[in-house]
């Protein structure tokens, strides 16, 4: 395969390679990151995550016709401003959910998986009949097109250092939410034992409100974000939703280092193959290696030690 | 489910009711009756759902699911179509009624609504399906109930059936004429194929690669890649890209897919005016999602672009708009799907009868001179005769056509030399 080409050639192609595993790491990371603090601070099993992201993705298209025909002269920076709201949209509509549905049913973890499948119905076809069901075609600024010529073998697309970029300030947010500030003492209180972080006086149903709430809004961003990379229509979620699943369970349910982990070896096995193998091979190859580590360590690669 | 002979005797009884209704008709308005519009006794001996004044057709495609972003603007043609047939009197003096099922995406949901649609609604054609793994799931069903499917997409070939007429291309339809035209005005040697994991792509990039490795000279396939549907994220195989050094990209990635696609490629720094690229699964409609900007420059190879210059096509396009709104556009599958209507209602006049076995032995021979996409006919094995055009993808979302065949080309689902 690398006979015909020159040593320069083959070092810049292994160097954007290197590049691509690690773009696929932070798009991985940003897909489950929303889905790790709510599955593994709350056990629930969001089955409509990929639909909360892709609420994301249409505040972005509009977000972008809205700047386009309003204030043109602002659209280079409108992608910020769509972010912003699309935290907003998928954070409240993440918390009414909490508070209509999830909420009844934390006594029975499985029942929550049906619901939220049911919900992710519901919200495709409602996306379906508002917005219409073929794709729409978002707009960039023209900064985030194109790619940063490094050397001249070596190019790097723009869009996938922004996300990666904004990828490392989630998670460094996240992290600091959870472990420096006194909400994420609250939350870790409530996972570690609720009844008992219930007597010591926290509000736990607003812990879990504002938990799921977090967790839908980081994909929101993650949906906009994804609007450089991926499509925009009523079933677009679930192109993601089987990544995101594998990841976050693959790491470890409590733990957001443990999907930190996951991302990056899933990612990395994942982009390897790809180059050396075809794409279909690729996918089964890394599935069957994550489904033999599952079964040896069916925890996942880090889990929490909890008391039930 | 009813036996033989209850179906038997519920024709016998239908038809005897509709005698009884038709004839104190028949007495007021003989001319009528017996000139313009033949009795239904005689344009309908199977029990299908026709009356003296109306004729009741089924359309089947998914409005829920992935495949309703693709399936829509069939659904909008059929109906254009219908319309219009009505406004200038219908069927045989009859006006075309239509029940609509949802395949909702799901092939198993196909074949069942096939079956309502030939059991329960009796319905005398089936305009419908869009993905090959429906039609294969309608397919028995329509056979065993002897209906009439009219299929608007352009498929992978190698099927041929009595109670089908496939409006779309076949593979080497399709592709042939493109590969002829690239190697011959891009002077393209080497090929990469980037498709989505189905049967589709695979069958037509055998095809492709066939053709290219055996009835060309001097030019050969330097990668081939498949992608599962839905696939992402295409980083690595663009890397590979860089590396080998393609004269032609030759993609059949569908759906979400092509959107990612597209816009990784130009983020990568591919630039589609210098790289030359062509596509046969992208038409306007994905356009749509992918965005003109990402696809600018890339060369897409199918039987119809919205832009194509006839008067036809002019008047087609302005009807369509004016019933579906100013901002929709108008991709390949779409016109096929308009063609359907059209070519039953021809089938039906020439044959003089709504009679599934009648129309399947008088479609060959049908020509359609109001195409949209120009000229077509249907070929003894119920394909289309039909042209085959390159299009070089504009900003606006729009094709610009570059090439055109220039005699129509026979469909040949069972190409021999490519299998």
């Amino acid at each position: 395969m690398f006979g015909d080409y020159s040593l320069g050639d083959l070092g810049s192609i292994f160097a954007m390679q290197g590049f691509a595993g690690l773009i696929l790491f932070s798009v991985y990371v940003l897909m489950a990151l929303g889905l790790a603090i709510i599955f593994g601070q709350m056990g629930v099993i969001n089955m409509a995550h990929g639909e909360f992201m892709i609420l994301g993705a249409y505040v972005t298209y509009f977000c972008s016709e809205f700047f386009s025909a309003y204030l043109p002269s602002l659209f280079p920076g409108y992608f910020f401003v769509a972010m912003a709201l699309a935290f907003l949209a998928s954070g409240s509509l993440g918390m009414l959910v909490e508070w209509a549905l999830i909420k009844r049913l934390y006594k029975r973890p499985l029942d929550t998986l049906l619901a939220t499948w049911g919900l992710s119905l519901i919200l495709q076809q409602t996306y379906r009949s508002v917005f219409g069901p073929r794709e729409v075609g978002v707009v960039l600024p023209d900064w985030l097109l194109g790619s940063l010529p490094v050397t001249d073998t070596i190019e790097v697309p723009i869009n996938g250092v922004f996300v990666m970029c904004l990828t490392a300030l989630i998670t460094i947010a996240v992290g600091l939410l959870m472990y420096k500030a006194r909400w994420g003492r609250q939350v870790r209180a409530v996972v570690q034992n609720r009844v008992m972080a219930g007597a010591v006086g926290i509000d736990t149903e607003r812990v879990d409100r504002m938990t799921f709430g977090l967790g839908c809004g980081i994909a929101g961003v993650a949906g906009s974000a994804f609007t450089m990379i991926g499509s925009t229509g009523p079933t677009s979620g679930q192109l993601y939703i089987v990544d995101t699943f594998l990841i976050v369970v693959f790491g470890g349910a409590a733990s957001l280092f443990g999907t930190i982990a996951s991302a990056f070896s899933i990612s990395q096995t994942q982009s390897t193959l790809e180059f050396f193998l075809s794409g279909s091979m690729a996918k089964v190859i890394t599935l069957l290696t994550v489904v033999a580590i599952l079964m040896l360590r069916p925890q996942g690669l880090f889990t929490l030690k909890v008391r039930r | 489910m009813a036996g033989p002979d209850d179906q038997l005797q519920s024709r016998l009884r239908r038809q005897l009711l509709m005698g009884i209704a038709a004839a104190p008709l028949a007495g007021l308005f003989p001319k009528v009756a017996f000139a313009d519009t033949p009795a239904t006794s005689a344009v309908n001996t199977t029990g299908l759902a026709v009356t003296d004044t109306e004729v009741t057709v089924g359309i089947l495609h998914s409005v829920t699911g992935t495949m309703a972003i693709s399936e829509t603007g069939s659904i909008q043609a059929e109906k254009l179509a219908i319309s219009q047939i009505n406004e200038m009197g219908g069927v045989l003096g009859r006006k075309i009624k239509f029940v609509q099922e949802d395949g909702a995406s799901d092939w198993p949901t196909f074949a069942e609504k096939a079956k309502k649609l030939l059991v329960q609604d009796k319905v005398a054609a089936i305009m419908g399906c869009w993905t090959s793994a429906s039609r294969k799931a309608v397919l028995p069903v329509i056979e065993q109930y002897n209906g009439m499917l009219y299929y608007p997409t352009f498929y992978e070939g190698l099927e041929q059936s009595k109670n089908v007429i496939y409006t779309g291309q076949e593979a080497t339809q399709q592709i042939l004429a493109g590969l002829n035209w690239v190697v011959k005005e891009k002077g393209a040697k080497t090929f990469f194929f980037i498709g989505s994991d189905y049967i589709w792509p695979r069958t037509s990039n055998k095809i492709a690669r066939k053709h290219i490795e055996n009835f060309m000279k001097g030019t050969k396939v330097v990668g081939e890649e498949y992608f599962p549907l839905g696939h992402t994220q295409f980083n690595s195989v663009i890397n590979k890209l860089k590396l080998t050094k393609p004269d032609v990209i030759f993609t059949d990635v569908v759906g979400g897919s092509n959107v990612a696609f597209y816009k990784q490629l130009k983020a990568a720094g591919i630039n589609l005016e210098k790289q030359t690229l062509m596509t046969i699964s992208v038409t306007e409609d994905e356009i749509d999602g992918i965005g003109g900007d990402n696809i600018a420059g890339a060369y897409a190879c199918m039987k119809y672009f919205q832009s194509l210059d006839n008067p036809n096509n002019k008047e087609f396009v302005a009807a369509f708009k004016k019933m579906w709104g100013e901002k929709t556009v108008i991709g390949d599958v779409t016109q096929a799907a308009y063609l359907g209507p059209w070519l039953w209602k021809m089938t039906v006049e020439k044959a003089g009868s709504f009679d599934i076995d009648k129309i399947a032995a008088a479609s060959p021979g049908i020509e359609f001179t109001k195409a949209p996409e120009g000229y077509v006919k249907i070929h003894e094995n119920h394909h289309l005769w039909s042209r085959t055009r390159v299009g070089l993808a504009q900003k606006d979302g729009q094709f610009k056509v570059v090439y055109e065949s220039p005699d129509l080309i026979e469909p040949n689902p069972f190409p021999k030399g490519y299998q």
